[in-house]
């Protein structure tokens, strides 16, 4: 039985309350509006016959006299095959001029995965981009967020990777995005031939701000059920600072207490929740998880940077336009560095990551106006081979010839043992004629 | 318990606070179980006012409806103690994980709570006390063999007085349930006693005389044994920002400390990381024992997509289960990774009770509960004269990194043993990155005046090369001012000893099969040999000659860390060491 109440008590910031009875938590509930429109809103808390609804669309333009109709269900996503190559919005309704979806719906926001039935995550993720492949390893169930300036190509970068690697299933889902950026993905995505694989979930900028919060629980969920399904999974969520501005704003109206510059003390858990679902299942698919976190003023102690560095595992750092090789972190790597990967991956990469530290340094020297050596003189040459061959980001090569091509820039400008190289690989690998 | 339950009905609920209306008696901190669609879910009374009491849910709480029923259990959130802890995995609620897996697959259902213990298997009891003994609680009646350990059975906790043991199971398989004894107290009053028992896990379970630590509780980790030990019993934190390796550190710790059970506790934060515990330590062998490292091993795993009220509980059900070996007379160790979760799980409950909220929100009482925690560690003297420990060990993640925030600063105030992790530390691959010269152990000088002649040896040795790098350090920042050329030679090799200290003894490759632990006898071993270099009057003839006598130096002690002990090649490296240093120079 659908019962339905025609009067709204109270309306404040994304809230509305109306006195019903027989509800419950996360109960979804439907308004209609005097114009004829309707919206979605889901109970959020209850004080006697007093219910707090949380209006997915906002309250703009709400009437005390609008009706709402409690659903008896909780939000629900749906889910099937058929999402592929579509797009829809934070409540899942479609916004790409396709037909409605005809599929079995899922809960979202479900429960965690069991620790004791996780595994060691133990399979590469290629992306044939040299600064990731070959010095952050991603690893299959990584969650890894792109730290990054606004204005860095974040989203081309996210693009790229997810049309390279070769995921059964991409799941984007996009948060306060410019509609350049949607319209880009979705160019990108048909380009590449991704799109057939892709579903999208997206709010703009200019979309209620509740919707915003749904949009990784959304996206997680069906990746959730496809995985289980044997599928590996990609999920991009972009930009997940959006998505914690838009939960401290509705904490604000809610009159909840702040912990750290306005954002709620639940900001560590409520990120984690959401990237706690990537997971490598046993025998069955996975989810990886790649997300962006702008960094307001380009500040990582900023809360929401510094909350998703306690939770990744590990972080890229966008920078200039380059994965930064300093601060990206992949903490998965020593998973498969020279166990999946050639046995001299993680030496080579060690090595060249400290020669280009080296060769900072001298570049320092230099621009001080100090006399160089000839060794500080190779380490420039070096620096600037390292970074126009591998940290380019235009740079496509499969990890294979990026092993070789980390060999040849060594040959090109050291002696043999001037690179901290351990003889065995050198003999084996190296580039210099004998 | 025969008695009609307390029952209530939910009349409010926001997030996992619900309030309920009752009639009867309830008492605080009780717990609950929330019918709702045909689940029953754990919560625990936490505020109450006439005849409404708020509770805090540890589920999720999506679909919990107005009207539902609450029956109250009497019983506060408790641990079941006896055989069988060990080699399990448990959430916040002690909850078995893989028990749980068996049931229910992949996801970790509501409202599903198993056994903590086996309640079929048997075990090998051995009574030690007889018919007619005089007991109380915690006296021991016997014990069974558990992996490596004898697992002592004890007169249950709540037992009032002294007692008479008016029957005694001879030595033979029982089960936890199966009666082993019984006991009458000074009432007539007489008591059937199985070789488990409960015990409400906010309760420090401590019996017996308290004792001041002063033994070293060795973790094989150089820059904790040296200049930042932890006593046996003691309590030490670890704080850092992100990345800066305290998980690292305590698994490290967790598998090559001196401690016959390690309790681990997984609080809030990711998974992943859990898995390699539950994966390798079955695999791995106990330095100490030769059996597996899972067999010392407890882990509570409450992790930070689990609920958030669960997390709150789970360092208490560690504590209390170290608590619980403790009190059998062994050296337990209990590393809780983070205890800023906890402490924000507090928070956010706080937060919805609408307490007033302290500094970043945190509340009002969170530097006691802090300080109550700790307190649980300690050293004790139990009634048949054993002597038990607890150490406990804290991550702390502050906001930022920054130490100057409530948790850090609650933790520091109690603990005895200070490692803070610094960003530039890690950035430097100095790993651990401890730093040297923030860091303090008030332990260290108790050690001083210790008998035991090795370790006054270390401390000595140790407090030298301390001071060296202090003003080592201070060399190094007036370097980065005027320059190599503004600093004599002297303090350059000064300069150069302390970063030489740093390199052989502080860091330590915790990837590297042979370094990631050291015992006590090849750290002070080691710790000779750098004091002779630290000693020596060195004359060199230019900054360049120091320096590369140093760099030399460092690579050949460093090969010489990473070379296991049973080596061929041990001594002669040592030799040719020795002989350079000892050489003119
Ligand atoms: N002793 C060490 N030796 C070598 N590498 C280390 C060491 N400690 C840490 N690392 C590196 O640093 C990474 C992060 O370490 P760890 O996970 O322990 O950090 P953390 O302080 O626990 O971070 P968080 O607060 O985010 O949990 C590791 O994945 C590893 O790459
Ligand atoms: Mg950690």
């Amino acid at each position: 039985m659908i019962k339905a109440y025609n009067k709204i008590e109270r309306i404040k910031g994304s809230i509305a309350q109306v006195k019903a009875e027989g509800v419950f938590l996360g109960e979804l509930a439907q308004i209609k509006m005097k114009n004829g429109g309707s919206t979605l809103a889901e109970v959020i808390s209850f004080d006697d016959d007093r219910v707090n609804l949380q209006i997915y669309q906002g309250t703009m333009g709400v009437s005390t006299g609008d009706q709402t109709r409690f659903l008896g269900k909780p939000m629900q996503v749906r889910f099937g095959d058929s999402l592929l190559g579509r797009v829809f919005n934070g409540s899942g309704d479609p916004i790409d001029d396709g037909p409605e979806v005809m599929e079995e719906s899922v809960d979202i926001g479900g429960p965690s995965f069991n620790p004791a039935r996780r595994i060691i995550p133990r399979r590469m993720v290629k992306t044939n981009i040299p600064m990731i492949d070959m010095f952050n390893t991603l690893v299959i169930s990584q969650k890894i967020p792109i730290f990054s300036i606004p204005g860095e190509p974040y989203n081309e970068l996210l693009a790229r990777i997810a049309s390279q690697t070769d995921a059964d299933i991409i799941i984007l889902g996009g948060m306060g995005l410019k509609y350049d950026d949607y319209e880009f993905f979705h160019q990108y995505f048909t380009n590449s031939g991704a799109m057939e694989k892709t579903c999208m979930f997206v709010h703009t900028a200019s979309d209620p701000v509740v919707e915003c919060l749904l949009v990784p629980d959304m996206a997680l969920a069906v990746a959730e059920e496809f995985a289980i399904q044997d599928k590996d999974v990609l999920v991009l969520l972009t930009d997940m600072t959006a998505f914690a501005d838009a939960g401290k704003e509705i904490s604000i109206s809610m009159e909840m207490v702040p912990s750290n510059r306005g954002y709620p003390g639940s900001l560590y858990s409520d990120l984690a929740a959401r990237y706690e679902k990537a997971v490598d299942i046993d025998g069955s698919g996975s989810i990886t998880l790649i997300a962006v976190t702008t960094m307001p003023g380009d500040d990582v102690t900023h809360p929401v940077p510094d909350n998703t560095g306690y939770i990744t595992e590990g972080q890229f750092y966008l920078h200039n336009g380059v994965i930064d090789p300093f601060g990206s972190l992949s903490r998965l790597k020593q998973q498969v560095m020279g166990k999946v990967t050639r046995e001299d991956h993680g030496d080579l990469a060690n090595a060249m990551i400290r020669l280009y530290a080296d060769a900072k340094k001298a570049r320092d020297r230099e621009s001080m106006g100090f006399r160089l050596s000839e060794w500080d003189q190779k380490l420039i040459k070096f620096s600037v081979m390292f970074e126009d061959k591998m940290m380019d980001l235009s740079v496509n090569l499969d990890i294979e010839d990026q092993l070789v091509l980390g060999w040849e820039i060594l040959a090109d400008c050291f002696e043999y043992n001037e690179t901290g190289i351990k003889n065995e690989w050198i003999q084996k690998y190296g580039k210099w004629s004998k | 318990m025969a008695s009609e339950k307390t029952t209530g009905i939910i009349v409010a609920a926001q997030g996992n606070l619900l309030t309920v209306k009752f009639t009867g008696v309830i008492r605080q901190n009780e717990l609950v179980f929330v019918k709702t669609g045909g689940q029953s879910l754990k919560g625990e009374v936490i505020e109450i006012n006439g005849n409404l009491a708020k509770v805090q849910v540890f589920e999720p709480t999506r679909g919990v409806r107005y009207g539902d029923t609450v029956e109250f259990d009497e019983e506060l959130l408790s641990v079941e103690l006896g055989p069988g802890l060990l080699q399990s995995v448990y959430d916040g609620l002690q909850n078995p994980l893989e028990d749980v897996a068996q049931e229910a697959g992949y996801f970790l259902p509501r409202g599903l709570y198993l056994s903590p213990l086996d309640r079929e298997k048997k075990w090998a009891f051995t009574p030690s006390a007889e018919v007619g003994d005089t007991v109380e609680r915690a006296s021991y009646l016997g014990s069974v063999p558990e992996g490596v350990i004898e697992h002592k059975i004890m007169v249950p906790f709540r037992f009032e007085g002294k007692g008479t043991i008016t029957e005694m199971k001879s030595a033979g398989d029982y089960t936890i349930e199966e009666e082993i004894a019984k006991i009458k107290d000074e009432n007539g009053k007489v008591h059937s006693v199985t070789m488990s028992q409960k015990w409400p896990s906010k309760f420090p379970l401590r019996f017996g005389k308290r004792k001041y630590p002063d033994k070293p509780m060795t973790t094989g980790c150089r820059i904790i044994d040296g200049p930042f030990p932890v006593a046996k019993g003691g309590t030490f934190c670890t704080p850092g920002p992100f990345g800066a390796g305290k998980t690292v550190l305590q698994h490290q710790i967790s598998k090559n400390a001196e401690a016959q059970v390690v309790i681990v506790v997984a609080c809030g934060e990711r998974a992943g990381e859990v898995v390699e515990i539950l994966r390798e330590f079955p695999l791995l062998d106990d330095p100490q024992t030769g059996k597996k490292l899972m067999d010392r091993t407890c882990i509570i795993c409450n992790t930070s997509s689990m609920p958030v009220a669960a997390r709150e509980s789970s360092v208490y059900v560690g504590a209390t289960i170290g608590e619980y070996y403790r009190q059998m007379g062994l050296d337990t160790l209990l590393l809780a990774d983070s205890t800023s979760r906890w402490a924000q799980a507090l928070r956010e409950m706080s937060g919805r009770l609408e307490e007033i909220p302290g500094e970043e929100a945190f509340p009002a009482y969170l530097a006691s509960r802090i300080a109550e925690f700790y307190e649980r560690a300690g050293l004790v003297q139990n009634s048949s004269g054993d002597i038990g420990s607890l150490t406990m060990g804290g991550a702390v993640s502050p906001a930022g990194g920054n130490f100057e925030e409530p948790v850090t600063q609650a933790t520091l105030a109690v603990v005895g043993c200070f490692m803070g992790l610094s960003r530039s530390r890690s950035d430097a691959r100095r790993y651990p990155a401890i730093d040297p010269l923030i860091s303090w152990s008030k332990y260290f000088d108790r050690f001083r005046e210790t008998g035991d002649e090795e370790l006054k040896t270390m401390v000595q040795i140790i407090h030298m090369a301390q001071q060296i790098l202090i003003e080592s350090d201070e060399i190094g920042k007036k370097m980065s001012v005027v320059g190599e050329e503004g600093i004599s030679l002297d303090d350059i090799v000064l300069f150069l000893k302390g970063e030489f200290y740093d390199s052989v003894l502080l860091q330590q490759n915790a990837f590297d099969k042979v370094d990631t632990t050291c015992d006590v006898h090849r750290q002070l071993e080691l710790a000779e040999v750098v004091g002779e270099v630290l000693d020596k009057k060195f004359s060199f003839d230019t900054r360049d000659d120091a320096r590369s006598y140093f760099v030399d130096l460092t690579n050949e002690i460093i090969q010489w860390n990473y070379t296991a002990k049973g080596d061929s090649s041990f001594k002669q490296q040592k030799g040719a060491i020795l002989e350079r240093i000892r050489e003119d120079k």
